[in-house]
């Protein structure tokens, strides 16, 4: 791709930063402190789309800010991984803004100017990491995103969000000093860090030095893309206010570890390098087994949003297992993953925000009958349910199409079952909750009654999303072509 | 030639002396005269810096009298970077205001501040000075001084105080009897003449029993575990102001007189290779990193917490020494400018705290953050900066110790390093969950708490902005400051 200098990355990352300084101004009327958060995520939104026609003529817009430590800059560069993650994240948090002053009034939740203010510091923390132009760039942002979510985890002040944070903790900064160690060892073994499509490892780096950069790889971002066994924090987590759950722990905070993954396969080690290695046979085991043990447990969980975030993180591993398998499909299929799940999962979690805010019910068990009550939600959780299942017209089977497509090119029959296994556990799991909300007999919801709109209408947004991408796979807003044009960058070697 | 370096000490002995004539006739004229005299340090400090920098080393012949017969004083970039340090600690440890700072201030109109001046003075004399006994002289001044500065703590603080006395006595006898053998071996005390004439000498056990008793003696001023055990008492007693000086360049200056006779007065090599000293300072810092972290880990009491944390982050200083490399000595210089900003900062909020609502204990602090959100956001960044989150300042030394420790493919320190950031995390993110997430008691010392006054803040939140601008402009400390002084490393 074709470097062109631009400021656009470096304001998309700020603009909310600079959000935070309006937001905790002292005094304030609750809607003009929710205004800003409004202005800044559409104006980040703004910012990020517009750089969209230039990414889809091939160039590449940059900015190098400053050493920041001899031989490495503070450098921010929109390439096409880059352009995916920004685009969702930067667009859901419009739509979670909006569900989160719903949200957040209606409960009413405690220390609200708090809780903006992290969330825009989040979102900051999460371009930063879409648009890190080098290894060094991105762990800074990837810090930051961790410490930042940490004001969200424990919100609620309770006994079990303290509980929460502190295991949060524990998983997420251990996950950073792997990173810290695997970034040393990169600047080492390549004297730079800077991302480069099919990877910056010298050619004659030692098969034992790849294989212990990528277990390092593997124990950092595995944390955050919570692969088995790493990833009993992200079910803890769920203590937070349902917002965070639906932005941070479905869209930002874990793809934060995914994309780290595609980062680091793709553009540090290179899947040439890391095939030959044989390393990454071991964590498609590990993503493959995540797949199949997690969707198991989600079966069993009564809690509501336990089950999604079991379910979270399953799909979390699909698109990992999709990184590390050496075929461009299944990185197409990872990709578009990474998009549609998020999709997905917000509706998912915003469905169960506003059940939460309306009957206070948490747990599936409760939920018989809901679908008379609240049809628009419970009709939009059908749509996302039907797309993590994997059944067309929903956009998870485009994803999961590709998915199968790459292992069956792989020579990797077995995750091939897996994946269609794991679809037919999603649709246990999921329909199940569908089948007891429309059909199940109830004297409780009687009543049409739905949350307010400022929550029906992001949720609804999504899913009819969700669909329509499933049905236009290119129209919207040119994500296939985003993806396998990123995957063609990785695989073509020295990028296009 | 240039008289810069020998100005800034003695202008800062000068307005000690006025200092304490002050204070006997007007007690609050004494404040305002150590504050000049500061201020006037820091500006002499900073044109030495400046000028280093452009033009390289500095040198004044005291009286006149040319090296090796007259001392001499070097500014070169390593001294000139300590003295910057140290003086611009110092002056923010004065703007801290004395009620808050030093509660047990004596009566009778003597002021502390001639004896925190003269501890400055010491500690810049230690570091720009160019002969080996001065050195020791200016080592004894610094030590006189912060004995009777920690007995201001209370009772329990002048049992400390002797202790440390004893300790440090023994230190300045084991640096003196060092300096003894080499002037023995060599007949000179000036630096850069015992280098010249030490390097035919590297196989006489004279001078291997002069490094030994040097390293030692540093090793217990620096408080390198196992020799730390004067520490955690006399920096948890002392005063808050006294503490902060003490943890932040104090024993730093110890630390840099072993760099100083590894880099300066011996070839690297002989630290490296002919005696084992960067060995054995390596794994007894790795063994120190992990006592301290553990140590401050089952700590109650705040500011006793922050003193064993000292021996922990003096250790990472002691870890770079040790890695014997570039990058390795970088990250140790950088952690003494590093932790400076930190360790301060932490120990003024500890004042802080103390003098807004009387505790000291780390549990009974809930819900603070709520009552002091400004000075709780500057503890914020320091504790988020001693566990290593980036962009702040404690991340880069971080960054580059693991650096080293991999070139040096020495992987237990890179672990040691890395495991140590996790405790830091255990003790910090507890206090932190304490001030903000945990409901307060109903204590009546946490209810009325109020922010402190702005003369409180102003140092605080001067160090911790620096914290993280600091860690920003990292990469030009390095390249401009300590590349230069760490090149004869391997």
């Amino acid at each position: 791709m074709e470097t062109v200098y631009s400021l656009k990355p470096l304001l998309a990352v700020l603009v909310s930063l600079v959000a935070v300084a309006f937001i905790v101004i002292p005094n304030q009327r609750p809607n003009v402190r929710e205004s800003w958060t409004i202005l800044a995520a559409l104006a980040k939104f703004a910012l990020v789309a517009s750089m969209l026609p230039l990414i889809l003529q091939g160039k590449s817009p940059a900015i190098t800010l400053f050493a920041i430590s001899p031989g490495i800059s503070l450098a921010l560069r929109v390439d096409y991984l880059g352009i995916i993650f920004g685009l969702s994240a930067s667009f859901l948090w419009i739509l979670t803004s909006f569900f989160s002053m719903g949200y957040v009034r209606s409960i009413p939740e405690h220390k609200q100017t708090r809780y903006f203010a992290s969330f825009a510091i989040c979102l900051s923390a999460t371009m930063g990491i879409a648009f890190a132009a080098n290894l060094f760039t991105l762990v800074i942002f990837y810090e930051i995103l961790t410490i930042a979510t940490y004001p969200l985890v424990i919100h609620r002040e309770t006994p079990g969000a303290i509980f929460g944070g502190r295991k949060y903790l524990v998983y997420l900064l251990t996950g950073g000093v792997f990173l810290l160690f695997a970034l040393a060892l990169t600047y080492q073994l390549s004297g730079t860090v800077d991302f480069q499509a099919g990877g910056i490892l010298p050619a004659l780096t030692a098969k034992s030095s790849v294989i212990m950069l990528f277990t390092l790889f593997l124990l950092s971002f595995g944390v955050k893309s919570a692969i088995m066994p790493m990833h009993s924090w992200l079910p803890t987590a769920m203590v937070a206010p349902t917002p965070v759950s639906a932005l941070l722990h479905a869209v930002a905070v874990v793809k934060a570890g995914v994309f780290g993954f595609a980062r680091a396969i793709g553009f540090i080690i290179g899947p040439s390098m890391l095939h030959e290695s044989g390393a990454s046979g071991f964590l498609a085991a590990l993503t493959a087994a995540t797949i199949l043990v997690a969707s198991l447990i989600a079966l069993r969980q009564d809690n509501l949003k336990a089950r999604l975030a079991y379910s979270t993180v399953g799909h979390l591993s699909y698109i990992v297992l999709g990184l590390t398998l050496f075929s461009p499909s299944a990185w197409i299929g990872a990709l578009l993953h990474i998009v549609n799940h998020a999709m997905m999962k917000i509706t998912l979690f915003f469905c169960a925000g506003a059940i939460h805010v309306k009957t206070h019910c948490e747990n599936v068990s409760q939920l018989n009958g809901i679908g008379r009550q609240m049809p628009l939600t419970m009709a939009a959780f059908a749509i996302a349910s039907v797309g993590l299942a994997g059944i067309p017209p929903v956009n998870g089977f485009i994803s999961k199409w590709y998915l199968v497509q790459g292992s069956y090119d792989a020579g990797q029959i077995v995750f091939v079952v897996i994946l269609l296994l794991s679809g037919l556990l999603n649709a246990g799991y999921f329909f199940s909750i569908v089948v007891r909300a429309f059909f199940a007999p109830s004297d409780k919801f009687t009543r049409f009654d739905e949350a307010s709109k400022l929550m029906i209408v992001p949720l609804v947004i999504t899913a009819v999303l969700s669909l329509l991408m499933g049905i236009f796979p290119d129209r919207i807003p040119y994500f296939f072509q985003l993806a396998s044009s990123a995957a063609q960058s990785v695989f073509g070697g020295g990028g296009l | 030639m240039s008289s810069l370096s020998i100005l800034i000490v003695a202008s800062l002995l000068l307005f000690c002396f006025i200092s304490v004539l002050v204070g006997i006739w007007r007690l609050r004229w004494a404040y305002a005269v150590a504050l000049a005299g500061m201020a006037l340090a820091l500006v002499a400090a900073g044109t030495g810096f400046y000028r280093v920098l452009a033009d390289g080393e500095l040198r004044y012949f005291l009286g006149g009298w040319p090296p090796p017969f007259g001392i001499e004083y070097v500014l070169d970039h390593l001294s000139a970077f300590m003295v910057v340090i140290i003086v611009f600690i110092g002056l923010i440890a004065v703007i801290y205001p004395p009620e808050a700072g030093l509660y047990h201030t004596p009566r009778r109109g003597i002021s502390a501040y001639g004896l925190v001046l003269l501890l400055i003075a010491g500690l810049v004399g230690v570091v720009v000075t160019g002969d080996l006994f001065n050195l020791f002289v200016f080592l004894e001044i610094y030590s006189l001084a912060s004995y009777a500065l920690i007995t201001m703590g209370g009772d329990k603080a002048v049992v400390a105080s002797f202790r440390y006395l004893i300790l440090g006595t023994i230190a300045g006898s084991f640096y003196l009897l060092g300096v003894g053998f080499i002037y023995f071996s060599t007949g000179t005390l000036n630096m850069a003449d015992a280098a010249r004439l030490l390097t035919p000498l590297y196989g006489s056990p004279t001078i291997m029993a002069a490094v030994a008793l040097i390293v030692v003696g540093m090793g217990i001023k620096m408080a390198l575990f196992p020799l730390h055990v004067w520490l955690p008492d006399a920096h948890s007693y002392a005063p808050p102001v006294v503490a902060a000086i003490l943890a932040a360049i104090q024993i730093e200056v110890a630390a840099y007189v072993i760099v100083r006779m590894m880099l300066t007065i011996f070839q690297p090599q002989y630290f490296i290779d002919i005696m084992p000293i960067t060995t054995i300072i390596g794994w007894v810092a790795a063994a120190g990193i992990i006592f301290g972290s553990v140590m401050a880990i089952a700590q109650k009491d705040f500011k006793r917490m922050l003193a064993y944390s000292t021996v922990a982050q003096v250790a990472y200083i002691g870890l770079g020494i040790g890695l014997a490399n570039q990058l390795g000595m970088i990250g140790a210089l950088l952690h003494i400018l590093n932790h400076a900003f930190m360790k301060s900062c932490l120990f003024l909020v500890a004042g802080g705290i103390r003098y807004q609502t009387g505790l000291h204990k780390i549990s009974q602090f809930a819900g603070l953050g709520r009552k002091m959100p400004l000075m709780m956001s500057a503890f914020t960044v320091a504790a988020l900066s001693m566990v290593g989150i980036p962009p702040t300042a404690g991340f880069f030394s971080k960054w580059y110790l693991v650096l080293g420790g991999i070139e040096a493919n020495n992987w237990v320190f890179v672990a040691v390093i890395l495991a140590s950031s996790l405790l830091t995390a255990v003790y910090f993110f507890r206090m932190i969950e304490k001030l903000f997430a945990t409901p307060s008691g109903g204590d009546p010392a946490v209810e009325q708490a109020r922010e402190p006054s702005a003369r409180i803040l102003t140092p605080i939140i001067i160090l911790a902005i620096g914290i993280i601008v600091l860690g920003l402009i990292n990469a030009l400390i390095v390249s401009y400051v300590l590349q230069p002084v760490v090149a004869l490393l391997p």
